[in-house]
């Protein structure tokens, strides 16, 4: 009898090992490794050919390099920026998806929301330089108008690198937030309503707070997508773009120096598991609930 | 088709419906609705469910607005005033307390919004839970409350917004049995302790009828009639009225003659029974007469029965015991009907067993009679 119960929790052990192995596998030989790998060449230097040396060289010259620093504050400020952006533009579109729009009209809403991602994202961006370069078409339909005289570029600017980095995220962002605003019960807004408060009291109050797991899933998502993207920066921003994930390129790709392009790398890791602490601490939520949102 | 029922109010009544209409496309949800409530009374709106009273109170709240008609609050014609800015609040279905704030913020909240200062909030809503027994409460979220404080708590963050009128959505209907009963008498207690107008909407005739000054029964749009809650029992206006306040036999039948101020029905089975109308019945006409179980007696024997009481027999199918509401389930001998007649609080005939004969009658001016209604 114990023989048995035994063999079949054996089996079950089996057959749960089975199950996780490809996570496991995926997991272990794809981001644990590699990082292991990485970890242990960001903390060495080379003092000759061929030849290595245990040393914080790397990251003493990220901090001595002011190209660095400025760089990667550059980004964490417009990542930030990029997700609160996008956090505006999202919350009307998942207020309507969630509250307005009824049925068929609320599925359309999401699946257009949805359809740009049938696109690669180089394709999307690309899309992005056809309507944008000087020789484009919304330069063109400024000149039509009158209201610029000559052809402008519209590309390589900052505010260009927003709009292509807010376009790719807004799907990531609305759909917590859809989530977490379909599950705020009506009523209460009503109740609300009837003890006197205005719009924006009603935000304030109930629907924010409703909806803050919502919210703070998105914006670390988007924050993240924002921070580790690196074609939208480099194809709309050009030479300006200055992304921190470009000099993480720089050093394994053009310059061969891996164990510097390591050492960035594990900066702008540091970096971002830093800013979702922040937010998380900030916003008052717990990282398991607002996991369960995305 | 209404009885005058609401007595004139010396000064202008808290609530005043006036031939209100809401159409939703082709369906006409209320129809044509009029009515005052008295200032300080309890009155509730009663109905199957899907009968427009929602959409009647949700007008009142402001969030739904008249087709036609005028509302009045407090003497005040309520055209074009947002629900945040009339003396009305509210206490909703399921209650619709705010999840995310304590049970003081709760209460809190609408004279946050009023800008009352904190300090000034703070001993309001102290006051507040103090009057409807949540001392010390505050600071409790509401998730750790039961379903009568939670009640509470609803009544409590609407009335510190001191409102002309209450209204409230079934408010009772997520509760049990048990708790139902005990938070109707509080209810009933709670009004008459603020002295505030309760206009009080529901399907549970028996809430409508233990809480209530003044009751509008409603169907399909329309006030079927207005009364007290005694007028409704025993001198219901329509066929709707009385088959849907408190229990009832109905029987349906045509009129077989008219006999000064009775008439003779005869049912399917061709029993003939005999009824007071309550509109003039031609002979033939489709009828429908009700009979209140209290209002038949039982007999051993017909002899036994008071003189002027019409005299039946009867089978007995079953013994409904159920404390004072004790009743039997019996078939009229002819006619197979079933009908429910209340059991004697002696006990006198608590030996009664299924198959039993058993004679049965009642003074035809306590059955009421009604033309058919057509469907």
């Amino acid at each position: 009898m114990t023989e048995r119960a035994a063999g079949a929790s054996g089996t079950r052990r089996l057959l749960l090992a089975l199950l996780l192995a490809p996570a496991l596998l995926w997991l272990g030989l794809l981001i644990i490794l590699p990082h292991l790998d990485l970890a242990v060449l960001s903390f060495r230097a080379r003092v000759a050919p061929q030849q290595y040396a245990p040393s914080l060289a790397q990251y003493r010259s990220f901090f001595g390099e002011p190209l660095y620093w400025h760089v990667f504050l550059r980004t964490a400020l417009m990542s930030a920026l990029a997700t609160a952006l996008t956090l505006l533009i999202a919350f009307p579109v998942a207020w309507i998806i969630a509250k307005l729009a009824r049925g068929r009209a609320s599925a359309l809403l999401f699946v257009v929301c949805l359809i740009p991602f049938w696109v690669s994202e180089t394709v999307r961006t690309l899309g992005w330089m056809i309507l944008l370069r000087e020789s484009g078409v919304l330069p063109a339909i400024l000149v039509h108008l009158g209201i610029t005289a000559q052809p402008v570029e519209l590309l390589y600017h900052d505010a260009t690198i927003l709009v292509g980095l807010v376009y790719t995220s807004l799907l990531f962002m609305v759909v917590p937030l859809v989530g977490s605003l379909e599950s705020l019960d009506n009523s209460l807004i009503e109740a609300a309503y009837d003890l006197g408060a205005r719009g924006s009291a009603i935000l304030r109050t109930i629907i924010i707070p409703h909806a803050a797991p919502g919210i703070t899933a998105g914006c670390i998502v988007v924050f993240m997508l924002t921070l580790g993207n690196y074609l939208t920066p480099t194809l709309l921003g050009g030479k300006n773009s200055l992304w921190f994930t470009e000099q993480i390129y720089n050093q394994f790709i053009t310059r061969f120096n891996w164990e510097q392009g390591a050492a960035l790398g594990f900066l702008l890791l540091a970096l971002s598991t830093a800013m979702v602490w922040l937010g998380l601490k900030l916003s008052g939520q717990r990282f398991g609930d607002v996991m369960r949102r995305v | 088709m209404s009885t005058p029922a609401t007595p004139a109010p010396e000064a202008a009544p808290d609530l005043a419906v006036r031939a209100v209409t809401k159409q939703f496309a082709a369906h006409v949800a209320v129809d044509a609705v009029d009515f005052s409530v008295a200032r300080g009374s309890f009155f509730s709106i009663l109905g199957p469910s899907g009968c427009g009273k929602t959409t009647l109170l949700r007008m009142i709240a402001g969030f739904l607005q008249p087709d036609r008609g005028t509302i009045a609050i407090g003497g005040r014609d309520m055209a074009n005033v947002a629900p945040n800015k009339r003396p009305v609040n509210m206490v909703f279905q399921h209650l619709a307390l705010f999840p995310m704030m304590s049970v003081g913020e709760n209460v809190a909240f609408g004279l946050a919004r009023r800008g009352v200062a904190r300090a000034e909030r703070t001993r309001r809503v102290d006051a507040m839970l103090e009057r409807v027994g949540l001392t010390g409460s505050a600071a409790k979220r509401v998730d750790q409350l039961s379903g009568g404080q939670r009640q509470r708590v609803a009544i409590a963050r609407s009335m510190v917004l001191e409102p002309t009128l209450l209204l409230l959505d079934e408010p009772l209907g997520a509760l049990d049995l048990k708790l139902r009963e005990h938070m109707k008498v509080e209810l009933k207690q709670l009004q008459s302790a603020f002295g505030t107008t309760f206009v009080y909407i529901t399907h549970d005739q028996s809430e409508a009828l233990v809480l209530s000054d003044h009751v509008g029964v409603m169907n399909r749009g329309r006030f079927e009639q207005l009364g007290t809650p005694q007028q409704l029992y025993y001198s219901p206006a329509s066929a709707f009225v009385a088959g849907f306040v408190g229990a009832n036999n109905r029987l349906a039948g045509t009129v077989q003659s008219v006999d000064g101020a009775l008439v003779e029905l005869t049912t399917g089975g061709g029993w003939r029974v005999r009824a007071r109308p309550s509109t003039a019945l031609a002979t033939g006409a489709a009828a429908e007469a009700f009979i209140r179980p209290e209002s038949m007696t039982l007999a051993r024997a017909a002899a036994e029965l008071a003189p002027g009481q019409s005299a039946h027999e009867g089978e007995v199918t079953d013994m409904l015991f159920d404390g004072a509401n004790s009743t039997v389930l019996l078939k009229e001998r002819s006619s197979r009907i079933e009908l429910r007649i209340a059991l004697p609080q002696t006990g006198a005939f608590a030996d009664l067993r299924p198959g039993q004969r058993i004679s049965f009658g009642f003074d035809p001016q306590r059955a009421i009679c009604f033309p058919a209604v057509q469907h």
